[in-house]
């Protein structure tokens, strides 16, 4: 017996259950992670839908460390691989995303936030982790991080980031939260044939001709079967187009940091993705993502109701950032809010993008903003002049 | 045994193992003298032996002097983080049941950094060979005291003498659930060879430790130069073959070397079973 994705229909789910079932029909056969609250019942859903078929792995592992290093290994073997964690699984896993930054190995990495720093508050949301989604690893890279609002975008964000995953040869990460994980309500599951599945490119040169780096025209590098005498070679230090390592030159390492940059340049137009409401002849822009864009969504309609010019952006892919389409907004608009559940992480991100325009922060820590907060601090700004 | 010889190679050029190797990227970044050479030609001279093993050989490393090994062979390899070499290599093999997936990492990568995932992977019996290069010492870092170096030894860290206690890696192995336990040194190329390939034909988690010299620093360190610390290993190796691992730690009198467990356990593959 083989994995089954489930059945077109309507469906009552969490948005990790969401999360779980969507990996099924973007293909992902391989999970691997750690327990860890809110983000164990991904794996949970996982272990018992992969139980009794020969193409479902699912291995619980001892750390974080390993379960990134798991799913690496897996994709470097042609699986589609996945791992959910929580904000300390998300630190241990750092190192091994950097590996799989430079060895370009395709995989999905979910992190349900929760409060932080350290062991902080396990079963309350948060979206402390955003700067770490994009910084967390050392050194410099891109990075592609997707943030869903509700269990039916999870949904979507899943299936989008094995696509990209797949498209662009890397990690592809994605920012939930308790909320949104452990929130139940409708999804809406298409026929498996209308979903749209990418997989990476295979090379298509003989063996020896193969070069484990070697760039296509979109500067992502053809991958290889194992076992095949394709000599893969992928290392995670620097390196050249073949896999040798270069450790001690400079240019060639700025050549290939470049490249792995561009490639995801290359593709924002299939990276990017944000929802708009009101924008059009707004003269304050709110700012939210993830569970926070539905507060935010009420604020803006009530201040509507008031008759300001408010209108909503709503990243949901937020790495790499909107910068274009801020810009644009910022030709026309007096202020930003950037309404988010960390300390103003996101907020820097738009001030860079926006400057002068003025942007402000509304922070809450560890708890979903009420409409009402959002709202006054959109009045306030309303009557500062 | 078949390790061939220089003149049997036509026009007497170039190394038996060149078929195997990445002879472009060489020379290798080890010091004269150093013991991973013999390690390596082990692995990749048992490899070649086995053609329908090595034909679907893949090569993980960590992060260490031994860790650069697999980088030079064309066998499909990678080269991961510190360590992390087997839960790489476990997503490898569970992802792809036909590779024979074979770990070639060092002391410091495999049970220092990367201690957990090596009792974790015994335990589960992943069908893994994992060889480990102990030459008592962090050698790519230069030269600090390991989770190997032995008590009152000398390193860049311990200058009065180590003060801990040295693991002994096959009991640790053994307890953790491997189904095939060896050490040899690498005096023991012969034997050395020969343990891997009958590794390679086996099935479950099997480890292999093999004691290199590193006179670059455990040798400095220890007031033996190249030939003092090849003599060393060589006069301390004593025969043990089937002793029970608890019983063959290394002292500084005694290397015991030989092949200490043989047994046949299911390896697992990560498939969860029909609910019955
Ligand atoms: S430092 Fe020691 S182990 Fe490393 S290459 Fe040199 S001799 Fe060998």
């Amino acid at each position: 017996m083989r994995v089954a994705p489930l059945r077109p229909g309507s469906y009552f789910l969490s948005g990790n259950a969401a999360c779980a079932e969507a990996a099924i029909h973007a293909g992902c056969r391989f999970f691997a992670a750690y327990p860890i609250t809110p983000a164990s019942d991904i794996g949970e859903r996982l272990a018992r839908r992969f139980a009794g078929t020969e193409d479902g792995i699912f291995i619980q592992c001892e750390d974080e460390l390993a379960s990134m290093a798991m799913v690496l290994g897996a994709s470097a073997a042609g699986a589609k691989s996945m791992t959910a964690t929580s904000g300390p699984g998300f630190s241990l896993m750092m190192e091994n995303i950097g590996l799989g930054i430079m060895m370009e190995l395709p995989c999905v990495v979910v992190d349900v936030q929760r409060g932080g720093p350290s062991t902080g508050l396990p079963t309350l949301p948060s979206q402390g982790d955003v700067l770490q989604a994009r910084w967390g690893t050392h050194g410099d890279y891109p990075m592609v991080v997707l943030t869903p609002e509700s269990a039916q975008e999870m949904f979507h964000c899943t299936l989008r980031a094995f696509n990209l995953a797949e498209r662009l040869r890397m990690p592809v990460l994605i920012l939930s939260e308790e909320s949104v994980g452990h929130t139940n309500e409708p999804v809406s599951v298409p026929d498996a044939h209308a979903i749209e599945t990418v997989s990476r490119k295979m090379t298509t040169v003989p063996p020896l001709a193969y070069r484990s780096y070697e760039p296509d025209d979109h500067g992502v590098p053809a991958m290889a079967p194992l076992g095949k005498g394709y000599g893969v070679t992928l290392t995670g230090l620097s390196h050249d187009e073949r896999g040798a390592p270069r450790a001690s030159d400079p240019e060639n390492h700025q050549k290939l940091v470049e490249r792995l940059f561009a490639k995801v340049e290359a593709h924002c137009p299939q990276i990017l993705l944000y929802e708009e409401e009101l924008t059009e002849d707004a003269e304050l822009v709110v700012i939210a993502y993830g569970a926070v864009g539905r507060p935010a969504k009420a604020a803006v309609l009530q201040a509507r109701q008031q008759g300001l010019k408010v209108g909503l952006f709503r990243p949901i892919s937020l790495f790499p950032v909107p910068e274009a389409r801020l810009l644009e907004l910022a030709r026309r608009v007096r202020g930003f809010v950037v309404a988010e559940m960390n300390a103003g992480q996101f907020a820097r991100e738009v001030e860079r993008c926006v400057r002068p325009v003025p942007v402000r922060s509304l922070s809450s820590l560890a708890a979903v903003h009420k409409p009402e907060e959002i709202l006054h601090v959109i009045e306030g700004w309303a009557h500062v002049d | 045994m078949s390790i061939r010889l220089y003149d049997e190679w036509p026009d007497g050029i170039g190394h038996p193992l060149d078929s195997l190797l990445r002879t472009e990227q060489l020379p290798h970044v080890w010091c004269v003298g150093c013991g991973l050479g013999t390690a390596t030609a082990c692995l990749l001279g048992a490899l070649e032996e086995l053609p329908a093993v090595r034909d679907h050989a893949v090569l993980v490393g960590g992060i260490g002097c031994t860790g650069r090994a697999v980088g030079y062979t064309k066998l499909d390899n990678f080269h991961t983080t510190h360590g992390r070499a087997i839960p790489f290599a476990t997503g490898l093999k569970l992802a792809d049941p036909s590779l024979n997936v074979i770990v070639f990492s060092g002391d410091g990568d495999l049970f220092s950094i990367g201690g957990n995932h090596f009792i974790h992977a015994a335990r589960r019996n992943v069908d893994l060979l994992v060889i480990c290069c102990n030459n008592f010492i962090y050698g790519m870092t230069g030269g600090q005291v390991a989770c190997t170096t032995l008590p009152g030894d000398h390193s860049t860290t311990t200058p009065m003498g180590n003060l801990e206690d040295a693991f002994n890696l096959p009991a640790l192995a053994e307890a953790a659930g491997a189904t095939y336990v060896a050490r040899w040194t690498s005096l023991h190329p012969v034997q050395t060879q020969r343990t891997i390939r009958e590794a390679l034909g086996r099935k479950g988690f099997r480890f292999i430790e093999i004691l290199v010299q590193c006179p670059t620093y455990y040798g400095k360190y220890n007031d033996m130069d190249l030939r003092g610390m090849v003599m060393y290993l060589k006069n301390r190796a004593a025969m043990a073959e089937g002793s029970a691992p608890a019983a063959v730690p290394i002292t500084k009198d005694r290397i015991p070397v030989g092949v200490f467990v043989r047994l046949e356990r299911r390896p697992f593959d990560g498939r969860i079973p029909p609910a019955s």
